[in-house]
């Protein structure tokens, strides 16, 4: 009974910190990126007051678009991103869910907002949304066989060092950091497979080098052409929530440690588990988003593909080869 | 209507009505480093559904009328017209061209005019802050 009512309590608790975390990582993303160009840049809180503008703005659905979808899918977006981030370790505690939903059920979850812009952009019906929405589809097909390998991989390595345990289940990936089992090789893979899933984040966030989907230069924010007002925050605020989930899935495979195991805090150790887990964060956020953003302009779509389905697969699945290797000479 | 959200957010969407480009190169100096228009939360949007302010350069060509208006009515309330150049304010070199119909302020209601030909991006800035303070008027029902 008192589980029951912590997860319950725990989802609006996770929801507010979700969408403040993801809004203020959002203007420090703006800001850095500005001082890399050398420009001054936005406040912080820039992403706040844009927000606040938005939701007083009038939001129009267009006289082609399907009515009831257009409205709803801005809804699916932000509420799967919200979702998403309650079966993840989150600032330093387990997941919220915890035993009803493990990576796999995750990686279905980060599925579902892109999904929602691309139903949204379709029912739309503008041919800029429409040529957005299709080229939202092909990104999420390259990325998803990258990320699908290195999950899968992750998840080898583990149940090879422990076969009793359920490998899939984020509790027990981040209570088991996955470096302690490795082996030179090995190792070398799982550095490797890191590397590769760092290169996804931006396509999965649809952020420059890889957002074809929105391409404000040529076809007119592509899959938002048609959205305005309340409807457009929303998808704001999904994407910043869905930031926060995949760095926060990233942080819970590679980089589990707490500050809690390796220093006695007593009861303040969990400020600073949540301190460090911002930290980590930041560290993600800054090399997979800000750091990419700034420094490659934006790709074809066909040059997308290429690079997930080619360059970041072979390198995924190098490390998945190093990893079985590791593991062979081990066993 | 509150308008006062606006002060620190403004999205901005470019419309050329015929310029020669002049103009567009001044409003792209605004936003580069030296002038940096986003530290004030200004911003360039590829969409009119997304902008809060209309911003138009070059007199109305024919064929730019109907499609001016109609981008006038993509974007949402509460919005705001500012007009760049010469040639938007007043006709400027093509003053009773032909093949116009403008200046800007025959086709959409204009809030703010910046002179120049082209302005310079401090003229452009400028045109920005009488644009919020009229916004802040709005608000308080002045005008």
């Amino acid at each position: 009974m008192i589980e029951i009512v912590y997860k319950i309590g725990m989802v609006p608790v996770i929801a507010v910190l979700g969408i403040v975390l993801g809004l203020l990582y959002n203007g420090i993303d703006r800001k850095l990126a500005a001082r890399m160009q050398s420009r001054v840049g936005p406040p912080i809180i820039q992403p706040f007051i844009d927000i606040k503008k938005l939701l007083m703005k009038e939001s129009i659905v267009p006289r082609h678009a399907i009515k009831w979808l257009f409205n709803l899918m801005p809804v699916l977006a932000l509420s799967a991103s919200l979702l998403t981030l309650l079966y993840i370790p989150f600032c330093g505690i387990g997941p919220a869910f915890e035993g009803y939903g493990d990576l796999v059920l995750v990686l279905y979850l980060l599925v579902l907002p892109p999904l929602a812009i691309t139903l949204g952009a379709f029912a739309s019906g503008s041919h800029y949304a429409t040529i957005g929405a299709q080229r939202e589809m092909v990104t999420m097909i390259s990325y998803e066989l990258p990320l699908a390998i290195a999950i899968v991989s992750v998840a080898w390595l583990l149940s090879m060092a422990n076969p009793s345990l359920p490998v899939f289940s984020l509790s027990v990936i981040s209570n088991n950091p996955i470096w302690n089992f490795t082996t030179p090789l090995s190792f070398l893979g799982l550095l490797i497979i890191f590397i590769a899933l760092l290169l996804v984040i931006p396509g999965e966030l649809g952020k420059t080098p890889f957002d074809v989907a929105e391409a404000e230069t040529e076809i007119a924010e592509g899959v938002f052409a048609e959205y305005s007002g309340r409807n457009l925050a929303l998808f704001y605020l999904a994407n910043a929530v869905r930031t926060i989930a995949i760095a926060s899935l990233i942080i819970a495979i590679f980089l589990p440690w707490n500050l809690s195991t390796f220093f006695n805090f007593s009861y303040l150790s969990l400020l600073f588990d949540a301190l460090f887990f911002l930290i980590k964060l930041f560290v993600i956020i800054f090399i997979s988003s800000v750091f990419i953003r700034v420094i490659v302009p934006r790709l074809r779509i066909t040059q997308v593909v290429s690079t997930y389905w080619f360059y970041t697969t072979l390198i995924a699945l190098l490390g998945m080869l190093l990893i079985w290797i590791g593991c062979c000479l081990k066993g | 209507m509150d308008v006062k959200a606006f002060n620190r957010s403004l999205w901005v969407f470019h419309v050329n009505t015929g310029s020669c480009n002049g103009c567009d190169i001044e409003i792209i100096a605004a936003l580069t480093p030296r002038y940096d228009v986003e530290r004030f939360g200004i911003k360039l949007v590829g969409t009119p559904r997304h902008a809060d302010v209309l911003l138009v350069t070059g007199p109305v060509t024919r064929e730019m009328a109907k499609k001016l208006k109609r981008i006038y009515d993509q974007v949402p309330d509460p919005k705001a017209v500012m007009v760049v150049g010469n040639c938007g304010s007043t006709g400027g070199v093509f003053y009773e061209s032909y093949n116009l119909v403008g200046p800007v302020d025959k086709i959409i209601p204009v809030d703010v005019y910046v002179p120049g030909c082209p302005p310079r991006p401090e003229a452009i800035i400028q045109g920005v802050i009488k644009l919020w303070e009229k916004l802040e008027d709005k608000r308080r029902g002045k005008c």
